[in-house]
């Protein structure tokens, strides 16, 4: 009988034994991304899989979760567990997760599927195939497990039409379609280090323990089944890094350009998960101000300490989104409030209890500046008048994120802030100077943005009213508007003995 | 700087250039001091829209909601026109105005700063 090999030699033979060297095409013709971002790899050996999975062993592991998960989905589905969350207004996060979220994770299979097969490296190659298998594996389990609620709740029955469609939803969709539509180096870059690696846990650490905050088991379920690959990709972002960067000297101020711009990308799409943490969910386990502190301006602040010695200092800007960070949810939520008419979720007005919590967690600026606005709405919405934006809003070219945010780093948080480009005779807006750094960098490029609302206001999103739009959307009537009184609303008052008097609730 | 590409350079043009909206101009507007309101709205007007159908008609529209705007007087307004002061002919179109594709206006009202003068 063969003896048996020991760890350290399967995984040779596993992965770097399954390359070979060309002879009828020039490596180059074989490789045609590898080169022209001009990142110099000098030796793909030097490649260190920190994890050492060959695909066998994959499998085994990744079958042994999905048996987990699933026997806990189906218990969860046989005994209406959506019955036990804090209220259905939660189920808005949860809409929010599935349209924004979950098609990037497809977005991701497919980049890194790409970079398995544009990466001369066999340890590069295996690496990323086992990523991209494991990012199918997140968004399936993720559409498994949402679909009880999609039985009970409205707005998550299209997700991926509406994230190649809807206007909020082309702030995730136009980041990863921006790295997409790049080099493979610049793509591990964003996706791996400044997305999976500096910002994971201010997307997922919301989205989750907010679902165990909210009595939401089969979320948080999927969220463990995806943690171990999750804590793999974040592995590999790191490592990426400081190979590119090791491998030749000319790497440095490239890989350092994209993440300061990956870095503010991928920032952005983050506010609406801030908004989404301070505003949607009923009970929130932490605040986003307090989130960036232990996850950004904490641990990041001590990782680029340790990459000081690769010569790599913290992304551009990113005083800016720290000194964001006490009005980040709140620009973002309102905006979110007073167009959810074209939103397939619903907003309101926070409770009593809500605005004292956000006082509480905003001392500096809630009370101030956007406690007045809630009064304001509510007054509005008293007489009679919910407010509803009339108009569409205007986007920032780069992030698509509507022009909500403020002069908050000149010290004048209540003026819009605006910036602006002219490229081939055209003037373009940007919500900021990072946003305008990175359009000023490549304006070819973003010149050529699809952005939402001028893409309406061309008549290319199934008509000139907003019902129009809302149908080439695939929303349905009951997934948009208010809260208070929806269909979301009124199911679960009827399923838990409540009053559907307003009035007296509120 | 220029975007460095593999598979040839982008296309020529704009995706938002004026001809790409059918005889129509964009033009965005904020009211400032009036956050409740939210960002800048764009709107497609055809160039020759007299200044006078804007302030007529689209700013009861789109800011008619917020309880500042009864207060208003547009006499004593000001504006800003991509970034510099603006005093607008009413009489005349956008055009004849100088307000362009893409141009952003932006409306002052002293004294009116927003529900119980929050900026809000």
């Amino acid at each position: 009988m063969a003896k048996k090999l020991n760890m350290r030699k399967r995984y040779e033979l596993l992965t770097r034994g399954l390359g070979w060297e060309p002879t009828y095409q020039s490596k180059e013709k074989v490789f045609p991304q590898e080169s022209y971002e001009g990142i110099k790899i000098v030796d793909w050996d030097k490649w260190e899989d920190p994890f050492r999975l060959t695909a066998d062993a994959y499998w085994k592991y990744q079958a042994e979760k999905d048996k987990k998960l699933y026997a806990i989905i189906d218990s969860f589905s046989q005994n209406n567990g959506h019955l036990n969350l804090t209220n259905a207004s939660y189920i808005n996060a949860l809409k929010l997760f599935i349209q924004g979220v979950s098609p990037l994770e497809y977005g991701a299979h497919r980049g890194y599927a790409n970079l398995a097969r544009q990466f001369s490296g066999e340890g590069a190659q295996i690496a990323c195939q086992m990523q991209s298998i494991d990012e199918l594996r997140h968004l399936q389990t993720q559409i498994h497990t949402l679909s009880h609620y999609n039985k009970h709740f409205t707005g998550l029955h299209d997700p991926f039409h509406m994230h190649d469609n809807v206007w909020y939803l082309s702030v995730p969709k136009s980041y990863f379609e921006d790295a997409k539509s790049a080099g493979p180096f610049e793509f591990i870059t964003s996706i791996s280090f400044a997305f999976e690696y500096i910002l994971t846990n201010l997307l997922f650490v919301p989205f989750m323990s907010g679902a165990a905050h909210n009595g939401d088991m089969a979320t948080v379920t999927f969220g463990f089944s995806a943690q171990s690959d999750e804590s793999r990709h974040m592995t590999l972002g790191l490592e990426i890094i400081k190979f590119i960067v090791e491998q030749h000297e000319d790497n440095l101020e490239i890989v350092q350009g994209w993440i300061d711009k990956h870095f503010w990308r991928a920032y952005r799409v983050l506010g609406l998960v801030s908004a989404m943490q301070d505003y949607m969910l009923p009970d929130s386990p932490m605040s986003w101000k307090e989130a960036w502190d232990i996850y950004f301006v904490d641990n990041c602040g001590a990782l680029f300490k340790d990459l000081g010695r690769y010569g790599l200092r913290m992304p551009k800007f990113h005083e800016q989104a720290t000194a964001e960070a006490e009005h980040l949810s709140h620009q973002i939520y309102f905006t979110l409030y007073q167009f959810s008419h074209a939103a397939a979720f619903q907003t309101e007005i926070p409770s009593k209890e809500k605005m004292d919590w956000l006082s509480e967690k905003y001392p500096n600026t809630f009370d101030k500046y956007y406690r007045p606005r809630w009064e304001m709405y509510a007054e509005m919405e008293k007489q009679g008048k919910r407010y509803f934006n009339a108009g569409l809003p205007q986007l920032c070219q780069v992030c698509q994120v509507p022009m909500c945010f403020t002069e908050i780093s000149k010290g004048r948080p209540l003026d819009l802030s605006y910036r602006l480009s002219e490229f081939k005779g055209d003037k373009f807006h940007t919500c900021t100077d990072a946003c305008k750094a990175i359009f000023d960098h490549e304006p070819e490029k973003y010149a050529h943005a699809w952005l939402p609302v001028h893409q309406i206001l061309k008549g290319n999103c199934g008509g000139e009213g907003i019902p129009d739009v809302l149908k080439h959307y695939h929303f349905n009537p009951e997934d948009t508007g208010e809260y208070k009184g929806s269909a979301d609303d009124l199911s679960w008052r009827e399923a838990h003995g409540e009053s559907n008097d307003f009035e007296e609730s509120a | 700087m220029t975007v460095k590409t593999n598979y040839g350079a982008y296309p020529d043009g704009n995706k938002d250039a004026l001809d790409t909206f059918h005889g129509n101009q964009l033009v965005y507007f904020a009211w400032d001091d009036h956050l409740g309101l939210g960002t800048a709205f764009a709107f497609p007007f055809p160039p020759e829209m007299p200044f006078l159908a804007f302030t007529g008609e689209v700013l009861p529209n789109v800011c008619g909601a917020h309880p500042d705007f009864e207060k208003v007087d547009l006499a004593k307004a000001t504006w800003i026109l991509d970034g510099e002061s603006f005093i607008p002919d009413e009489s005349k179109n956008l055009i004849e105005n100088g307000i362009g594709h893409k141009s952003l206006l932006r409306l002052k009202t002293p004294g009116l700063t927003g529900y119980k003068g929050s900026g809000s």
